[in-house]
């Protein structure tokens, strides 16, 4: 339903702040919430990074659509198709160098016009090298 | 709380026959199985509001319509204001609504939830042991029409018209209804334990 192009190798110079970029897909036909859906009910998409190698300064997600769907009464903050997810890391001057391996998660919910399915976590593994 | 992962054979092939993935369709009469098809809706128990245990046995001589749904499920929150309403109109013919819920959080969630739709039919909280027994419910909302003698007449995977619902529910009150009248007799109620594979 929803996937993560395998992240391309990343070299991190200490306290220098590195943009990762992580393409994420969704099957045609279903959405994913935004990170802000308008109805408190709704699971909002997350990323969460392992901050024990590095530190995340911030996280852009793209322009959610406003979409409307059969279920909806108003349009709905959602994405869908494929998106990047562009996260800003810096690595402390006290990294440990050389090659290691960076964990982040996305929690997301999706559906599609008439149905949900329950919300799952995927984990991505970005290969980094600390300098 | 978690859905089976193995679950991403629909319900809708576990039960098959009458299970839809698509839009919603409306117009068009009952879809009801044959009472030769009909396979013995597996029994469970779970908790409602109050923490009292409830069975699906409990509904024995009853038509049920059994909702698994979530707070997070938009087209599950379409289809409740028509289930307050089937509970209102067909309660005093022998019908029932149940719901389950599957929110990870439980009753945390799922109580306010429910007060603020003024849910009117009984609701529990599910897990993933009542979904294995109903196919895994992989999609939300999954809905099944149980007969009077337990046995599955129906099964729904995600937004169906009210129409449709409607239909299945005036077959399966009505006729066993006037049937009932007639005899006296209270079905015996056929609930699996285990799932109905």
């Amino acid at each position: 339903m929803l996937t993560v192009a395998e992240p391309a190798k990343v070299s991190l110079r200490r306290e220098t702040p590195v943009t990762v970029p992580l393409t994420v897909s969704l099957k045609d036909g279903y959405h994913v919430n935004s990170t802000t859906p308008p109805d408190p009910y709704l699971i909002p998409l997350k990323l969460t990074w392992d901050e024990a190698l590095v530190k995340v300064e911030k996280t852009d997600f793209p322009k959610p659509l406003m979409q409307k769907f059969e279920f909806s009464e108003k349009p709905l903050s959602v994405y869908e198709g494929s998106f990047d997810i562009k996260t800003t890391l810096r690595a402390p001057k006290t990294a440990a160098t050389g090659p290691n391996v960076l964990v982040a998660k996305l929690r997301y919910q999706a559906c599609s016009n008439t149905a949900c399915l329950p919300p799952k976590t995927v984990e991505v593994k970005v290969p980094v090298v600390i300098q | 709380m978690r859905f089976l992962a193995a679950a991403s054979l629909s319900t809708a092939l576990f039960f098959s026959g009458c299970a839809r993935n698509g839009p919603a369709s409306s117009n068009e009469a009952s879809t009801v199985k044959a009472s030769s098809e009909r396979k013995p809706a597996p029994d469970f128990t779970l908790k409602d509001a109050d923490g009292k245990n409830v069975s699906l046995a409990d509904y024995k001589g009853k038509v049920v319509l059994l909702n698994f749904w979530a707070t997070w499920c938009g087209p599950c929150k379409v289809e409740i204001p028509w289930f307050v309403e089937f509970e209102k109109q067909y309660k005093d013919k022998g019908f029932a609504v149940l719901g389950v819920a599957m929110d990870e959080e439980g009753w945390e969630i799922v109580r306010p939830y429910i007060q603020e739709k003024k849910v009117n039919y009984r609701v529990l909280v599910g897990n993933d042991s009542t979904a294995e027994l109903y196919g895994g419910v992989a999609s939300l909302p999954t809905t099944f029409l149980i007969d009077r003698e337990g046995r599955i007449a129906s099964t729904h995977v995600g937004l169906v018209s009210k129409s449709d619902y409607q239909n299945e529910i005036n077959e399966l009150v009505e006729k066993t209804h006037a049937g009932r009248s007639g005899a006296g007799a209270v079905p015996v109620a056929a609930f699996a334990v285990g799932a109905a594979k």
